[in-house]
């Protein structure tokens, strides 16, 4: 058991090391941090409501206290959002939840370059359908590279000159054989291969797209994108390829008048029921987009997530409600569609993110976003998805960095203050019991040991900010450990106190009642926290977080530290002749003998 | 003193606490009316910035001092003033003032600092732990002592789920009541003060019914003791380490309420502390002397618990039921009142 405990404070010392975290990081009180002003863009020139503020609020500190133990403060202020995060240097995070994060699914209705073009730049005129297939599913053999290699992507190379057959072929952007999840969607790769010719010839292209799925069934059990036709079409008219029927004339008009270069629409509040002219990320692309399919609302989950094959960071994301009825819909009428409307693009904050070809109607309710995303974006939009869009746009109108609301003064009392109240305590349990008091002095060190290297260790793994509440939260639960501590001691005495039992029996004995009232009372505390850690947010979560992380402390202690302890020590000479200074002597037990009061401290 | 000590020591304790049920409850009464009369009288809790939002003042100030501008607020009638520094001089956050204090604000410090008034900017702020932090807080209380009555139920048994929530409440009410009459600042510090008394309460409770569970599982037909005997001897043979924990709990709590009163004055310490001192002693005063009585009030009505006393009360002379039978310390012999002995006895 003590090589157990031993192994534990150890191991957990390594893994200290390893992540060269060895002070607990702290909370906005005690730390400072980066204080950030949003300000609410009013949707229609009209004064934000009170609802849609309250709303964004509660969004917003879901991004930044999701979990409930970084010590992140979101209030209002008037219109404006105030958002404080622990630790400096955090700016960029803050300015990342105040994004809208609006996702939307729009079936593609048409495609065109996302800049105009100076003539003479002819992309290739003559992109055969069969150029799609070979960079589509059916090459069996190479399943792993979605995305074209880095050098063939976005702009310069993808808008101007697309790189034709060659590209396409090097870099065949078929879905991972074997992808578990039903749905896997991927970047539009500008460097595939034009789709001018797709356009114009719906019927060779819909032989194109399909022998994708129906050369190599087996080598595709999922349904799964191909990368997306290329934006990039003709640079004399843009529009020639662009199929009128059923786009309204005025975003038909919007999207003609639309320059990628210029203005991407970041930002642009999209109309969910009304057809829409977006770029894509890079700006390499415009698009005609239907009326939005499946909206953000109907995400249940989003996780950031690696892509085994390609080792690309990726936003993995299930729908609920409505939403795999909606997904499967649309993907079953994109994939019955010609190119370019065989494509649904992902549209966030009005910009297209990715547009894949869907290669076979999607059913499931589960999707994957791919789009040039590292851990940080990725994890970044997974979060965003998950809690949900702000209902309004906001701008950052300042960033502060501010000192700790504790004085420095505050802090050093408090520790000086704790540090005296435990002296007291060690005083304490040496004069009232003795040898025994000193194994609850070493048992509450082992405590403290441990507490600290789980605060050290949450603080650099989990994002877990110390705040002085809590700092007071772990002195009373030192209290609490040591309470389990004198249950057992008590009983032992009780034990002892009959006269009957050796100390060694009297240990056991009283170990197996003792140990039954501890974890009754431990699961008391236990309860509490993990009702008011999931329930709760802000600081009440991570106050909870932290009193059931001391509970399951003070019963890996008892059970791992002093009981074993206790054990030993009971072999010992010492203590099972009941020495004076032990603790255990029969005479200041019993009532028989008058016991020197003077010895006696006066607790009460 | 010393002879209560040695005592308390050897466990020879035998304090009739259930037997003064009344005098506790009208204790108990009395705390709890003053309590909800200062939460009426003084227009509730003094609710810090974070719950009911307010003026943040910012400025230019290099060669202040912290302490400085904190006196220099207090002087011009702000209450709950935080100081902070950030990267573009001075920030503080002070209660709501209206527009006159203000002005007064404003005016001071601009005097003090030598600055135009118009560069000491102000700016509203609404509750960082208002609105849904709030609700979602008591959504999860609620719950909370659902799933605490629901697990006790289980462990123990309905009764003592009951008295163990009453208990937690007499805690929490006299708490808020100091808070009250003090009119010490509510700050989420505090919040979290009152939760840590919550988990403390209830521990303590289950630690002390867990005993007497433990002593009253053996009451049969031919016991010599009535519950409320068995049960005020599970209590004093507990009470050594329901002091001795209430002690070594305090010690850093009252230091810190010490340090944070003489020397600093005002602060997060303060009103921290403050919360968990008082919660802890009433904590432990309750779990003895509410609950306990309250859970044997509500035991002795059952009827083979009424079988007991009557059957005793009969032997005795006809003289006593119940509570009054608790004044007689246990039978003679066992003089220090352990209730186990009492068992092994019967066993015997």
């Amino acid at each position: 058991m003590l090589l157990l405990l031993l192994a534990i404070i150890l191991a957990m010392g390594g893994v200290m090391a390893l992540n060269r975290a060895f002070t607990p990081e702290y909370g906005l009180d005690l730390a400072g941090g980066t204080t950030v002003t949003l300000q609410a863009v009013p949707p229609n020139g009209t004064a934000p409501t009170e609802e849609s503020l309250d709303l964004a609020v509660g969004i917003i500190r879901n991004r930044v206290n999701g979990s409930g133990i970084s010590d992140a403060e979101v209030a209002k202020s008037g219109d404006n959002i105030v958002i404080s995060v622990p630790g400096v240097g955090q700016e960029e995070v803050v300015k990342l939840v105040g994004t809208t994060a609006e996702l939307r699914f729009r079936q593609v209705m048409a495609v065109a370059a996302g800049a105009p073009e100076p003539p003479g730049q002819m992309p290739t005129q003559a992109p055969s359908p069969s150029t799609s297939p070979s960079a589509s599913p059916s090459s069996p053999g190479k399943k792993g590279a979605r995305t074209p290699s880095p050098s063939a992507s976005p702009a310069a190379e993808g808008a101007k000159t697309p790189a034709p057959t060659a590209t396409a072929a090097a870099s065949p952007s078929a879905s991972p054989a074997g992808r578990a999840l039903s749905a896997a969607l991927t970047n539009p790769s500008p460097a595939a291969t034009p789709t001018t010719a797709a356009s114009d010839k719906p019927a060779k292209s819909d032989s194109g797209a399909k022998p994708g799925k129906s050369a190599s069934p087996s080598a595709q059990p999922s349904q799964s994108a191909v990368p997306t036709v290329p934006p990039t079409a003709p640079a004399d008219d843009p529009m020639a390829n662009v199929d009128p029927t059923g786009i309204d004339p005025a975003v038909l008009k919007q999207f003609e008048a639309l320059d990628c270069s210029k203005d991407k629409g970041q930002g642009a509040q999209d109309d969910p029921n009304k057809q829409f002219a977006g770029c894509s990320q890079d700006g390499s692309a415009k698009y005609v987009l239907d009326k939005a399919a499946v909206i953000g609302s109907s995400i249940a989950s989003a996780t950031a997530g690696v892509d085994q094959t390609t080792g690309e960071w990726l936003v993995q994301l299930s729908f609920k409600g409505q939403g795999p009825d909606q997904w499967s819909k649309v993907t079953t009428t994109a994939f019955n569609s010609q190119p370019p409307r065989n494509q649904v693009a992902m549209v966030l904050d009005g910009v297209v993110i990715s547009a894949p070809v869907i290669q076979e109607p999607i059913t499931g309710g589960r999707a994957q976003i791919s789009g040039n995303f590292n851990q940080v974006t990725a994890n970044e939009l997974a979060s965003q998805l998950k809690f949900g869009a702000l209902p309004l746009k906001f701008e950052k109108s300042s960033i502060d960095e501010v000192s700790s609301t504790l004085g420095a003064d505050q802090l050093r009392g408090g520790m000086i203050a704790g540090g005296i109240g435990l002296a007291l305590v060690v005083i304490y349990s040496m004069l009232y019991y003795r040898g025994l008091g000193a194994v609850s002095v070493l048992s509450l060190l082992v405590a403290s040991i441990l507490t600290y290297q789980a605060v050290v260790l949450l603080g650099a793994l989990a994002g877990f900010r110390l705040s002085l509440p809590h700092i007071i939260g772990l002195i009373v639960s030192i209290g609490i450990t040591a309470d389990s501590f004198i249950v057992y001691f008590e009983r032992i005495r009780d034990e002892m106190k009959e006269g009957r039992r050796s100390l060694r029996t009297a240990v056991e004995v009283a170990w197996t009642r003792a140990r039954r009232t501890i974890l009754i009372a431990d699961a008391v505390m236990f309860i509490a926290a993990i009702v008011l850690f999931f329930l709760a947010v802000g600081g009440v979560a991570g106050f909870a977080f932290a009193m059931g992380l001391t509970t399951l402390i003070d019963i890996a202690v008892v059970f791992l530290f002093t009981k074993p302890f206790v054990a030993l020590l009971a072999k010992r000479k010492f203590f099972a002749k009941g020495h004076k200074l032990s603790g255990l002597d029969a005479e200041r037990m019993s009532s028989t003998v008058p016991a020197g009061s003077k010895t006696v401290p006066q607790e009460a | 003193m010393s002879g209560i000590a040695r005592r308390l020591y050897r466990g020879e304790v035998d304090v009739d606490f259930v037997g003064r049920r009344k005098l506790w409850y009208s204790l108990s009464a009395v705390l709890l009316l003053v309590s909800i009369a200062g939460l009426v009288l003084n227009g509730g809790l003094n609710l810090g910035v974070e719950f009911k939002g307010g003026s943040v003042f910012s400025f230019k100030a290099p060669a202040a001092q912290i302490e400085n501008v904190r006196g220099t607020f207090n002087d011009a009638g702000a209450h709950q003033v935080i100081v902070q520094t950030t990267n573009n001089g001075w920030r503080v956050t002070t209660e709501s003032l209206s527009p006159e204090a203000v002005t007064n604000v404003q005016k001071a410090v601009a005097q003090k600092y030598s600055l135009p008034q118009n560069q000491v900017n102000l700016q509203v702020i609404g509750a960082s732990w208002g609105g849904q932090v709030a609700d979602k807080a008591v959504t999860g209380l609620i719950v909370f002592m659902l799933a605490i009555i629901l697990y006790l139920t289980v462990a123990f048994e309905w009764k003592m789920a009951l008295a163990a929530v009453v208990a937690l409440f007499h805690d929490l009410v006299i708490t808020a009541g100091v808070y009250a009459w003090s009119q010490f600042e509510v700050t989420p510090a505090t919040l979290l003060g009152f939760l840590t008394i919550l988990g403390y309460s209830l521990y303590d409770a289950v630690v002390v019914f867990d005993m007497i569970k433990e002593v009253t599982a053996k009451l049969g037909t031919t016991s010599k003791m009535t519950y409320t005997q068995a049960a005020n001897n599970a209590l004093n043979h507990t009470l050594i380490r329901s002091l001795n924990t209430t002690l070594v709990a305090i010690l850093p709590v009252a230091a810190i309420l010490f340090i944070g009163t003489t020397l600093f004055g005002a602060g997060t310490l303060k009103d921290l502390s403050l919360a968990l001192f008082v919660g802890m002693i009433v904590g432990t005063y309750s779990s003895l002397c509410v609950a306990t009585p309250m859970l044997v009030t509500l035991k002795e009505r059952e009827p083979r618990y009424q079988a007991i006393a009557r059957r005793l009360a009969a032997q005795s002379g006809g003289k006593v039921v119940g509570t009054k039978a608790a004044r007689q310390p246990v039978p003679a012999g066992a003089s220090n009142g352990s209730a186990p002995d009492v068992e092994k006895r019967k066993k015997k």
